[in-house]
């Protein structure tokens, strides 16, 4: 079996492969649910009910939605530039931190938006900041960013555990411990009355518009596509690599940064320690399932957000325990690869 | 101060060196494994957490313990075949696929859990290794409660490393592997199949990973529950740079690593109004702050990440 | 020579097709015992092709081999080297961080084995160092090793698997003359004792000096087999190419001020000093020519005049201006045009458009961007003017760059440079890997722009190419530069003493 390079890869062949990619996952796990006892039908039917029947339901599936388009298009910048930014998760958290905290003290006075601006301003800076680090050990010292960003997902979460129980504690909550609140107008107001739909999709479809245009139009955007794509070349062609890749990491980190500020100002007002069900990871799947591309992150939030969503609700109906959604994602994420794998090679004998 | 002394002086503190030790051994041996073979397996974390489940699960259905790893290590070994299928023969990504793997295998471990066993209040427990006990030699003052008293998988790690270290060196095996993670291109040229090496490889790497989980549900702790593992796994992938992928180094860092943590969770119990997230953050900034320090003379095995095809140059 | 020849190796109508492509077409030859072949062509003719099937790294798709009256199994390495065919490869197939040793004894042993026989593999490789006068350190790293200590490795490597038929591919290209001469005489010195080697080649004087038979290659073919004493270059080179390709030819002309000099330049990279106190001085209108064997510290020169190169001493300076901290991007904008060494690795950017890699240089000139926006018109007229007037097939502006041809590729690459009209370019290794059209094509545009008043510094391996283009040379031997001499005094003999580093002899000139 011999690998052989397309001459080039079809743009239908890669809108495509998503689709083959979770229909063959969705297939694979129905033999889990069926282990389960329940019927693969009816299961990922009762799915489909919970993301999408109701009003209610729908608001919930695009709430659920809006972090991951963020934390999704963090990934894909940041993976298209080959920095491997597997700390969503951890920029997310510091993101949010940041925005409860100076939310609840520093912000009075401020006209309502301005703040909220300011608020998701400095979340994108603190997120920023901290892939800033890894980006710089790998240009310094060579270290692999991969397994920076990882330890550094469980070092910022367990801070954000010591603030929450600690300096931010809210002395007023009972039961799980959460940090005190932002201030009470600081919040992004509902986008459907009576949901817990909030700005925030706009805010995450309004980033895709700006990722976009910047990859597709600008000279940044074709330098750091050049960069990723073959170091070598584009240092002689004299983009400064380095610069490049700091710039990257402050974006992608920022965007990250940006979904932990939306789920504080948008559905609670308070961070908490688990206020996070693996947005991070989750964009990592989102990135990959939308080939990198700015406008297939949305496609792609959506559709591991209506697995997530639509989980909950068929466990409760069914019985089938809800992981079941990690494992739709992670197969979907392997066999997205290795759909791509086949839309750049050929198989020959 | 005089607590911290007293601290390093025990026996007490030295013996949990060793248990807590035990998973990192297992998994640097298997990342060590994979990664001289030319494959990175980010696949760690989810490995051990399957052979966490699996190990355990074994053993709450009636098997006995060596059963239970035995089963352990078979769960490993076919989630890396599946890595290997995915990242060898069709050169995926070896860090996309391995997140993959880990997500993958981690999410499937809590499913059949949650499907197969009743959780109440509080889970379900097995009985675990115990310490064994060598006549004259467990009773020795302090080595026999240090190194005679241990569980019977820390012996075999302890095993594990001297095994890996022989056949890397010494045998045809081992240099076929090494090769295949310098050079695949003369591994091939010497008539042998750099693919079907690396591929083995990885399915070793990962049963000692599987194992590595294993112990921390049939030995450190009785039970499984979710985030079992908690970043281990990846503290493994740091501790092969830091011990330059070399056996030796690597069970010299495990147990250093061990020592941190073991002494850490003593100093808690004598330190007042420290945070007890700072002591848990320790072993992670350690990792970083390793990395750092032996990045720049790392010799990294030539070959790493980079998919090798026939043909292509 | 009048023992009765026997052939040990034959190939039968060897046919291989890769997308599009006819590599090898219906290729017969044979060796026989004890001799030493020749296997010419140019770049892409298919020679190491064949021998990648010969070997066993490709399958041919059809006709077969017979090694010693048995036919080959296809595909496999290991039946190859139990059939006694060894293949010394033009990118080694050595691992660096492992010993020689190691490097020697791999697959040598049954995998399922406890302990490797260490002290029987010495002796061995001690027996075989001394027969053929090959000697080798065991314990060294390979890393460590020099390009000719590695080849030796190589060799013995392939006879300790007790190999009787050798091929080299391309064996000297990384030997100075004299390492090239030892080798063939140790080679001739071997087939005293029943061994047949085949050597790739595209070096005429080498082939003549080296070989008992000549096969040329040509477009996948075989168009000629000669007796290399019945023979003579001219008919070679002619085989070779098939048609007369007239090479452009340089008129005098008046050369102007100095443009780019360097003084006492030094390059320390890892703690060696790489590149030596060089001097140099490229003016208006003319080009000087630098030449040596690779290896010698020409890639290093390179970066330094790209700005990827940091010097540690001495003076690089663009009419009067010290350029050598600058980075790459100012110098682009100072007017410097650079031509890479490897133009798949540093050149384009594969998986761009052709309009995207024409652009890469100048994205922040007002032509082609504003207020940080690419100006997408501009670049894809820019791109098409290129196509056009360089002469790039199977190109449209659109087209990804990778899809290129090598030669296509190096026009594009020096369309993008020319068309900016720089005061100095840097070319080096302009030529590498490409056909006597593209050569040809390339002279022509290099010739051109020193019409123009560009001053241009050549980098090259090939001498030909070297006295052709330049108006003086100057060699480049272990990181440091002769002294320039007219290119009408460089003969063969002056250039070779010169790259071998005997500076003195044209130092009375």
């Amino acid at each position: 079996m011999r690998f052989e390079r397309r001459a080039d890869v079809s743009p239908v062949a890669l809108v495509l492969a998503p689709f083959a990619a979770i229909l063959v996952a969705l297939g694979l796990c129905s033999v889990l649910i069926a282990a389960a006892g329940v019927s693969p039908l009816t299961a990922y039917a009762e799915m489909l009910r919970g993301a999408y029947s109701s009003r209610l339901a729908v608001t919930e599936t695009l709430t659920r939605a809006s972090p991951l388009i963020l934390t999704g298009l963090a990934a894909a910048v940041a993976f298209r530039a080959q920095l491997w930014n597997i700390g969503g998760e951890g920029q997310f958290y510091i993101g949010a931190l940041v925005a409860a905290g100076l939310g609840h003290s520093l912000l009075a006075g401020f006209p309502v938006p301005v703040a909220i601006a300011l608020l998701m301003a400095a979340s994108m800076v603190a997120g920023g900041l901290l892939l800033a680090g890894p980006a710089f050990l790998r240009l310094r010292f060579g270290v692999d960013e991969v397994v920076t960003t990882l330890l550094l997902n469980f070092i910022v979460i367990l801070f954000v555990g010591l603030m929450v129980e600690g300096p931010m504690k809210d002395p007023m909550a009972f039961g799980w411990p959460q940090s005190v609140p932002v201030e009470g107008d600081l919040r992004l107001p509902d986008l459907v009355a009576r949901s817990r739909l909030h700005v925030g999709l706009l805010v995450a479809l309004a980033a895709v518009a700006v990722v976009w245009v910047v990859q597709m139009r600008t000279v940044f955007g074709a330098e750091t596509r050049a960069a990723g794509l073959n170091p070598r070349a584009a240092a002689f062609a004299g983009v400064p690599l380095g610069r490049t890749l700091m710039l990257v990491a402050g974006l992608s980190g920022g965007l990250a940064g940006l979904a932990g500020a939306i789920e504080v100002l948008g559905p609670t007002g308070y961070v908490t320690t688990n206020m996070s069900p693996g947005f991070g990871y989750a964009g990592i799947v989102v990135a990959m399932l939308a080939a990198l591309h700015p406008a297939g992150v949305v496609a792609a939030a959506v559709f591991v957000a209506t697995v997530f969503v639509g989980a909950d609700a068929m466990s409760r109906a069914t019985g089938v325990p809800s992981f079941i959604a990690d494992v739709i994602m992670s197969v979907s994420l392997l066999a997205m690869l290795t759909a791509l794998l086949f839309t750049t090679y050929r198989v020959r004998r | 101060m005089s607590d911290a002394i007293d601290i390093l002086t025990s026996a007490s503190l030295w013996a949990a060196v060793l248990r807590i030790a035990t998973p990192l051994i297992f998994g640097v041996l298997g990342a060590l494994l994979c990664e001289r073979a030319g494959v990175l397996n980010l696949g760690i974390e989810g490995i051990m957490t399957a052979g966490a489940m699996v190990g355990w699960l074994t053993v709450y259905m009636g098997a006995d313990l060596w059963t239970g790893l035995l089963a352990a290590a078979l769960t490993g070994m076919a989630v890396g075949l599946l890595h290997a299928v995915l990242t060898v023969p069709l050169g995926l990504s070896q860090h996309v696929s391995g997140l993959g793997i880990t997500l993958f295998a981690s999410s499937l471990s809590y499913y059949l859990y949650r499907l197969w066993v009743e959780v109440g209040d509080l889970p379900p427990t097995i009985v675990a290794f115990e310490p064994v006990w060598i006549p004259g030699l467990s009773e020795l003052p302090f080595a026999g409660e240090v190194l005679f008293s241990q569980m019977a998988p820390t012996y075999l790690a302890l095993l594990a490393v001297v095994l890996v270290a022989w056949v890397l060196a010494r045998t045809p095996l081992g240099l076929a592997l090494r090769m295949s993670g310098e050079n695949p291109h003369a591994v091939e040229a010497q008539g042998l199949n750099p693919l079907a090496i690396r591929m083995g490889a990885v399915v070793a790497g990962s049963g000692l990973m599987a194992l590595g989980g294993a112990f921390l549900t049939m030995a450190t702790f009785n039970s499984f529950f979710p985030s079992l593992v908690q970043g281990r796994g990846w503290i493994c992938i740091a501790l092969v740079i830091f011990a330059s992928w070399r056996p030796g180094k690597a069970l010299l860092g495990a147990l250093l690593f061990a020592f941190f943590d073991a002494f850490q969770l003593r100093l808690q119990t004598v330190v007042d109004g420290v945070p007890y997230q700072l002591f848990l953050m320790a072993p992670f900034v350690l990792s970083i702050v390793a990395l750092v320090l032996v990045a720049r003379r790392a010799r990294v095995p030539e070959a790493l990440m980079l998919p090798y095809r026939r043909g292509e140059r | 020579m009048t023992t009765p020849s026997r052939p040990v190796l034959g190939l039968n109508r060897i046919t291989k097709r890769f997308a599009g492509l006819t590599a090898n077409d219906a290729v017969t030859l044979h060796l026989d015992k004890g001799e030493i072949l020749a296997l010419l062509g140019e770049n892409g003719a298919g020679k190491t092709t064949l021998m990648n099937i010969l070997f066993g790294h490709y399958t041919a798709d059809e006709g077969e081999v017979i090694v010693n009256g048995a036919v080959l199994p296809s595909g496999q390495p290991r039946a190859a080297i139990k059939a006694g065919v060894g293949m010394v490869h033009q990118h080694f197939t050595l691992a660096a961080n492992l010993t020689v040793l190691e490097n020697i004894i791999i697959g040598s042993e049954p995998l399922w084995r406890l302990d490797s026989r260490r002290a029987e593999a010495r002796a061995r490789i001690a027996d075989i160092a001394d027969r053929f006068g090959l000697p080798v350190n065991p314990d060294a790293r390979v890393g460590d090793l020099s390009v000719g200590e590695r080849q030796r490795v190589e060799i013995v490597k392939a006879l300790y698997r007790e190999a009787q038929i050798l091929i080299l591919d391309e064996p000297t290209a990384v030997l100075a003359r004299q390492e090239a001469e030892r080798l063939f005489a140790t080679l001739r010195g071997m087939t005293a004792g029943g061994l047949s080697f085949i050597f790739i080649s595209h070096k005429l004087h080498e082939v003549m000096a080296a070989s008992d038979r000549v096969v040329v290659l040509r477009g996948g073919k075989v168009v000629a087999e000669r007796k290399t004493a019945a023979t003579n270059p001219a008919e070679l080179a002619e085989l070779m190419v098939g048609r007369q390709v007239a090479r452009p030819s340089r008129a005098a002309h008046p050369t102007g001020k100095p443009v780019v000099e360097a003084k006492g330049l030094s390059v320390d990279e890892r703690g060696k000093r790489e590149l030596d106190a060089v001097e140099f001085q490229v003016c208006e209108g003319e080009i000087l020519g630098i030449v040596g064997v690779s290896g010698n510290g020409q890639a290093i020169l390179g970066r330094a005049l790209s700005g990827l190169a940091r010097p540690s001493a001495g003076s690089l300076t663009l009419q009067g201006t010290d350029i050598s901290l600058l980075t790459p991007r100012e110098l682009i904008r100072l007017g410097l045009g650079r031509i890479p060494e490897d133009r798949h690795a540093e050149g384009m950017v594969g998986e761009l458009a052709v309009w995207e890699n024409a652009v890469l240089e100048r994205l922040h000139e007002p032509t082609f961007s504003r207020r940080g926006f690419v100006r997408r018109s501009a670049a894809r007229a820019f791109a098409a003017e290129l196509i056009g007037r360089f002469d790039i097939r199977g190109a449209t502006p659109e087209t990804r760059t990778r899809l290129l041809s090598g030669g296509n590729m190096q026009k594009l690459i020096l369309g993008r440079n020319l068309a900016a009209r720089p005061r100095f370019l840097l070319a080096n290794q302009p030529t590498r890997g490409l056909d006597e059209g593209a050569i040809a094509a390339v002279h022509a545009e290099l010739l051109a722009a020193r019409e123009q008043g560009a001053a241009i510094l050549l980098i090259t391996e090939d001498l030909d190419e070297a006295t052709a283009l330049s108006d003086r040379i100057q060699a480049i031997v272990k990181g440091r530069l002769s002294r320039p001499i007219p290119s009408i005094r460089a003969d063969a003999r002056t250039l070779g003493l010169m790259m071998a580093g005997v500076w003195e002899a044209h130092d009375a000139v």
